[in-house]
């Protein structure tokens, strides 16, 4: 799959989510933090977007910890994401 | 003539979405043998069902006495008298059974202590014809919506419906009768456009909250079936009534659901009152959700506003204990801590109405059939949920009956098919020639389009244009302007101009085409809204205020009366309220107030 196909439907699993707010929180995360991530982030990020908004939730927000480190980059920058 | 082809898939019954009112239609559908597919934007269960947060209703009894007669006077009375009283009494004396079933079904419901389903206070429910709150609504924390999508889906597996995610339908497919013979859809994946030729389709599309700029409602919700109906010259009932959330939160639109006021959120203030005890002395800040929203928008208008520009209230529960907190609502603490950096444990929400549901939709009857103006059932048109509009909700939909209407009429329009197929009223009809060409000349536009509009920009207008003109208090002046501005904004959606003329994942040319169907939706709306000159439930004008003869200003010597918009005239006609249910006496007209 080429780079455009791949960003493409990356952004319609972020914004054409269940709950508003994360499609605003991952919506955000994409345009903003995604392009400077690293390839094993960016990988971890597709993970965490194909999870359900209940189950990504208490990820973000910390009322569970994620065991895997380099998912738990990404949620350390997906936390910090302010959505005004 | 066509000079085009497109795939053809042949279903029993084809579903467009997979949120809670497609499953549980296709739930009936698959168990009871008919090849049946199910189309959607998304994974089923990331579908926006799971946003409702708070419950289910039915008169179960488990704590206190309750009725279903009392939950339908109830029903009536949210519905400002403009709910159809055959559906209304069909929905909540089938509540206790769709309730039983979907925890057979494996819905995690709380329990008491005694293992029966635990039930909580609502705003809007009460015993004994309005007395006092009574507890109504069956919940799984606050994840009821998640819990049952999830219960619906595992059904789903096991009867083995058949699932196309990721798939976006775009037109309804008729034939000179006006029978519906299925839709046309756009695979994501690979731009591949193929009919699914059915002998029903059921629409379940969900609502079209997006059309507000301040809405609760997940991106997803763009009107979908609402545009493709009235494409299909299907008329558009009560698109005037749209409900505004009282408790979003303010800035974002995220919801705080009604439950926190269930479990004893208060209102408050700048001056730190309960102002509810004011408005509705009896429920206080219980009472129907457009009612509290207009409270909370007469205190802002009046001063009484909290913040540096007075412009949101707050929702307290800061009186709670911090462990029924985190027992009952531990995910309305996770919102207000990332949405409005508040811990509602030590310090208030700040909150102010947001758009949050869709009353109006394609008119059906209570057995989830697609009506024509005369009431008469469009052969092979089916629908449910928010897309439809029965009518239970009438001008007001009390919490929790939106997880119910789907519930039930999911189930009612999957019964329904299956009896009209049996009865040979429907089959597999034969597609007409040209049955493509409109969906593909459509598409053509669009990619063909030059020195166009562009659609991110073009949707923002409508979205500010509906707010502005048509929010939750309403103005004369301003819905005449604002159907004028609406009509502008048709024409650029009309020539929407994409860059990315690619078929795999373009997800432009989706965004173009929901543009097309919220179009459709807010023209209805602002229309409808317009030609209403009185109050009634969500529809409040400033110009039809409160008085002896109208009471809230609801006139009902004029205006008791369903609207039916129509795409091809942009004209309105008009159809009776039911007043007549299916076996108790009618519930008379009377002046709503809690």
């Amino acid at each position: 799959m080429e780079e455009r196909e791949k960003i493409n439907r990356l952004r319609w699993r972020c914004t054409r989510r269940a709950m508003l707010e994360m499609d605003l929180l991952l919506g955000e995360f994409l345009d903003r933090i995604y392009p400077a991530l690293t390839p094993e982030q960016a990988d971890a990020f597709v993970i965490l977007a194909d999870m359900e908004d209940l189950e990504l939730w208490p990820l973000v927000n910390g009322s569970r910890e994620c065991p895997d480190p380099v998912q738990a980059e990404v949620l350390a920058l997906l936390r910090n994401v302010r959505v005004k | 003539m066509s000079k085009l082809t497109i795939p053809v898939r042949k279903f029993d019954a084809v579903i467009v979405g997979a949120g809670g009112s497609g499953l549980r239609a296709a739930i009936q559908l698959s168990e009871a043998g008919l090849k049946t597919a199910v189309l959607s934007k998304v994974f089923p269960t990331r579908s926006h069902t799971v946003a409702a947060q708070g419950g289910v209703s039915a008169s179960l009894g488990n704590s206190e006495d309750d009725h279903w007669h009392w939950h339908m006077y109830d029903t009536v009375k949210g519905s400002d008298w403009l709910g159809d009283q055959d559906a209304i009494e069909y929905m909540c004396r089938k509540a206790p059974e769709v309730v039983v079933e979907l925890e057979h079904f494996g819905m995690p419901f709380d329990r008491t202590d005694e293992g029966k389903i635990y039930q909580r206070p609502f705003g809007g429910h009460m015993s004994n014809f309005g007395e006092k709150p009574v507890r109504r609504a069956c919940a799984a924390a606050d994840r009821t919506g998640h819990a049952m999508l999830h219960a619906l889906y595992q059904r789903n597996v096991r009867a083995n419906t058949q699932f196309f995610v990721e798939w976006m339908a775009l037109d309804l497919m008729r034939d000179d009768s006006g029978q519906v013979l299925g839709v046309i859809a756009l695979e994501m994946e690979t731009g591949e456009v193929v009919a699914f030729h059915s002998k029903a389709t059921v629409f379940a599309t969900g609502g079209a909250g997006r059309i507000f700029y301040s809405s609760t409602n997940a991106f997803i919700n763009t009107g979908d079936g609402l545009g493709m109906a009235a494409r299909a010259g299907v008329p558009l009932e009560d698109m005037e009534f749209w409900q505004f959330h009282p408790t979003g939160v303010a800035g974002a639109g995220v919801l705080i659901t009604e439950g926190v006021r269930g479990e004893g959120g208060i209102l408050r203030n700048s001056t730190n009152e309960r102002f509810m005890e004011r408005y509705a002395p009896n429920a206080k800040d219980l009472a129907s959700r457009d009612v509290v929203s207009r409270a909370m928008v007469t205190e802002i208008n009046e001063g009484r506003g909290c913040g540096p520009n007075k412009d949101f209230v707050l929702l307290d529960i800061t009186h709670l204990d911090p462990a029924t907190i985190m027992k009952r609502l531990p995910g309305i603490r996770e919102i207000s801590i990332q949405f409005a950096g508040i811990d509602p444990i030590k310090a208030p929400i700040p909150v102010v109405p947001t758009c949050h549901y869709q009353m109006g939709g394609v008119p059906t009857n209570y057995k989830g059939q697609v009506v024509s103006d005369d009431g008469t059932p469009i052969k092979g048109f089916y629908a449910a949920g928010e897309v439809a509009c029965a009518s239970v909700h009438g001008a007001n939909r009390l919490g929790t009956n939106s997880l119910l209407d789907l519930l039930v009429f999911g189930k009612a329009s999957g019964d329904s098919v299956i009896a009209d197929i049996k009865s040979g009223e429907i089959g597999l009809k034969e597609l007409p020639a040209n049955f493509a060409d409109f969906t593909l000349a459509r598409l053509n536009r669009l990619n063909t389009q030059t020195g166009g509009a562009n659609v991110n920009e073009t949707r923002l207008e409508l979205q500010r244009t509906m707010q502005k003109h048509c929010g939750v208090f309403r103005f004369k002046d301003m819905l005449v302007e604002g159907v004028a501005k609406i009509l502008d904004i048709e024409k650029a959606v009309a020539m929407t101009e994409i860059k990315d003329k690619s078929q795999v994942w373009n997800t432009a040319r989706v965004e173009a085409l929901e543009l097309d169907n919220l179009i459709e939706v807010a023209k209805a709306t602002m229309v409808s809204a317009e030609a209403r000159k009185e109050s009634r439930g969500a529809h409040v004008r400033d110009d039809a205020p409160d008085t002896a003869a109208n009471p809230n200003g609801r006139d009902d010597v004029n205006w008791h009366k369903h609207t039916l918009w129509h795409r091809a005239s942009n004209a309105l006609s008009y159809k009776p309220v039911i007043m007549t249910p299916l076996s108790v006496e009618t519930i008379a007209l009377k002046t709503r107030s809690y």
